[in-house]
C-alpha cells in the first residue's frame, strides 16, 4: 500500500537527522584522536613509526570506504564479535577519518618553518613540549579550513552507514520512499537536510580562517 | 678600504680565564659523501669572545650548530660545561639549558607575545613560575631595551626589534655560553647597528659568545679571538690584530681582500 508524503514522513526525516550527527560527532572525535596520533607518527624522527604510520594512511584512502564498512561489519562477525551497525558504522567511520586527518595535519606540522623547532629545540624544550607549545598552536591555524571541510565530507559519508543498515537520515528517506513512492520529493529533502547541516560548518571556517590571520598578523 | 687594515682601534688582548667552557675533539660531520666539518679542535674559554668567519658553505653555521646539536657530528666529541654529548638525552637536555642561540631568521614564536616567547622556555623547562618567568622575561626586555614591546606579536615589530627580543628570550634561560648564527645577516643596514650594540653590552658583561658574522668591526673592537674556516677546516685562528694585520694563510688572505676591499 502506498502511503502519501505527509507532516509524518517528514519528522522522521527530520528526527534521523539526529543519528547522523551523532555518527558524525562520534566519527569526527574518533577520527580526530588517532588522526593526531597518526599525523605525529607520521612526523616522527623514528623511521619504522613513520612506515607504518604511512602504511595505515595508504591502506585506508586506498580503499572505498563501503568497502571498510563491510569488512569491519562482516568481519566483526566472521571473528565472533557480535558488533551492531551503530557500533560498526562508526569503528569504520574513525580508521577511515583517522587516516584522512592524520594525513591533513601532517601537511599542516611540515608547514610550521624548520626554524621554529630549532629555536625550541635549541632553548632545551623536549618533544612534548616542543609539540604543545609552539608546533601545534601553529599547525592548528593551518588545520582549521581543512578540517572543517573534511568534516563536511564526513557528514556526507556518514550516508554509506545506510547500507550495513544504520538507521541515518539516508536510510529514513530509504524507507520513507519504499513507503510514499516519492523519490524526487523525498530525496530531494534528504538532500536539502544535508546541506542545512554542512552549509553553516563551510561559513565556520571561513570566520575561522580570517579570525586565525588576524590574530598573527 | 685601507683603514680595515689600521690596527690603531684593534684592543690589546684581554687576559680569558683558564676554565674551559667548550671543547671540540676531532669533529666530523659528512652530508652524504659531502665532508662539512674536517677535525675540528676548539676550545672555548670562559669568557671569551670569538668570532668565527669564511666564505658561504665553509662550515662556519654548522660548526656551532654542532655545539647543541641542532646538527649532529658523526666523529670527535663536545664537551660543554664539562657535559659531554652523546646518546643519553639527559646531557644534551642539560647541554641546550647551557647554551643560548640567536638565529639569522630570529625565529620568535609568531603566535605568543613578546614577553611570552621569553616565557616560555622558563616556564617549561626550568619549572619557573609565571610570575617568576614574566620578572625575568621583563628583565632581560629592559636589557635589550625594549620592555614596551612585550606584549605585542612578533610580527608588529622591526627585523631589529625581533632580534633583540631573540637575544633577550635566550637571556632568560640563563646560559654560560651564548651561540650567535649570523645575528644580523638578515637584516636591514639601519637596524644591524642595534643588535651589534646589544652584543657588545652583552660581551662587556662577560658572556661566552662565538659569534659567526661577517661583521668584521664587531670582530675586531670585540673579539678576543678570529677563528678563520674554510671548506671545513679551521685554518687560521689569531687575535683580531694579528689576524687582520698579518695573516698567515694565503686562504684568509684571500678572504679577507675580498670581503675588506668592496
Amino acid at each position: 500500500m502506498i502511503r502519501a508524503f505527509s507532516y509524518n514522513e517528514f519528522l522522521f526525516l527530520l528526527s534521523a537527522v539526529q543519528w547522523t550527527l551523532a555518527l558524525s560527532a562520534i566519527a569526527f572525535i574518533g577520527g580526530a584522536t588517532v588522526g593526531l596520533v597518526i599525523a605525529l607518527a607520521r612526523t616522527s624522527d623514528i623511521k619504522a613509526v613513520r612506515l607504518a604510520a604511512t602504511g595505515y594512511i595508504q591502506l585506508f584512502q586506498g580503499t572505498p570506504l563501503l568497502m571498510q564498512l563491510f569488512l569491519v561489519f562482516f568481519g566483526a562477525t566472521v571473528m565472533g564479535l557480535d558488533l551492531n551497525p551503530w557500533a560498526a558504522a562508526a569503528l569504520g567511520l574513525t580508521l577511515n577519518a583517522s587516516a584522512f586527518l592524520g594525513e591533513i595535519w601532517r601537511g599542516c606540522i611540515q608547514a610550521v618553518p624548520r626554524g621554529q623547532w630549532e629555536a625550541a629545540s635549541a632553548l632545551g624544550l623536549r618533544y612534548p613540549g616542543l609539540m604543545r607549545y609552539v608546533i601545534l598552536p601553529q599547525a592548528v591555524k593551518v588545520a582549521v579550513p581543512p578540517t572543517v571541510g573534511f568534516l563536511v565530507q564526513l557528514i556526507k559519508s556518514t550516508s554509506l552507514a545506510a547500507i550495513i543498515g544504520f538507521t541515518e537520515l539516508t536510510r529514513a528517506g530509504q524507507i520513507v520512499n519504499n513507503a510514499t513512492f516519492q523519490p524526487f520529493l523525498v530525496f530531494g529533502i534528504v538532500a536539502v537536510l544535508y546541506f542545512l547541516m554542512c552549509w553553516p560548518l563551510s561559513l565556520l571556517s571561513a570566520r575561522l580562517e580570517r579570525r586565525y590571520a588576524l590574530a598573527t598578523r | 678600504m685601507a683603514s680595515a687594515y689600521d690596527t690603531t682601534d684593534v684592543p690589546a688582548p684581554r687576559p680569558v680565564s683558564g676554565e674551559v667552557v667548550i671543547r671540540m675533539a676531532g669533529v666530523q660531520k659528512w652530508y652524504d659523501s659531502f665532508h662539512v666539518l674536517k677535525d675540528i679542535e676548539l676550545e672555548v674559554h670562559k669568557g671569551e669572545r670569538i668570532v668565527i668567519c669564511g666564505p658561504s658553505g665553509s662550515g662556519k653555521s654548522t660548526l656551532i650548530r654542532c655545539i647543541n646539536q641542532l646538527e649532529k657530528h658523526q666523529k670527535g666529541t663536545i664537551t660543554v660545561n664539562g657535559v659531554t654529548i652523546d646518546a643519553h638525552h639527559r646531557h644534551l637536555d642539560q647541554v641546550r639549558r647551557d647554551v643560548g642561540m640567536v638565529f639569522q631568521q630570529f625565529n620568535l614564536f609568531p603566535h605568543l607575545t613578546v614577553v611570552e616567547n621569553c616565557m616560555l622556555a622558563p616556564m617549561r623547562v626550568r619549572g619557573t613560575s609565571k610570575q617568576e618567568a614574566r620578572d625575568i622575561a621583563m628583565k632581560y626586555l629592559a636589557r635589550v631595551r625594549i620592555p614596551e614591546q612585550a606584549d605585542k606579536y612578533p610580527g608588529q615589530l622591526s627585523g631589529g626589534q625581533q632580534q633583540r627580543v631573540a637575544i633577550a628570550r635566550s637571556l632568560c634561560m640563563n646560559p654560560k655560553v651564548m651561540l650567535f648564527d649570523e645575528p644580523t645577516s638578515a637584516l636591514d643596514p639601519e637596524m644591524v647597528k642595534e643588535v651589534l650594540d646589544t652584543m657588545i653590552g652583552l660581551a662587556e658583561d662577560g658572556m661566552t659568545m662565538l659569534c659567526v658574522t661577517h661583521e668584521m668591526g664587531f670582530a675586531k673592537s670585540v673579539a678576543d679571538r678570529v677563528i678563520f674556516m674554510d671548506r671545513g677546516e679551521i685554518v687560521e685562528q689569531a687575535t683580531p690584530a694579528e689576524f687582520f694585520t698579518n695573516p698567515r694563510s694565503e686562504r684568509t688572505r684571500n678572504f679577507l681582500g675580498q670581503i675588506l676591499t668592496h
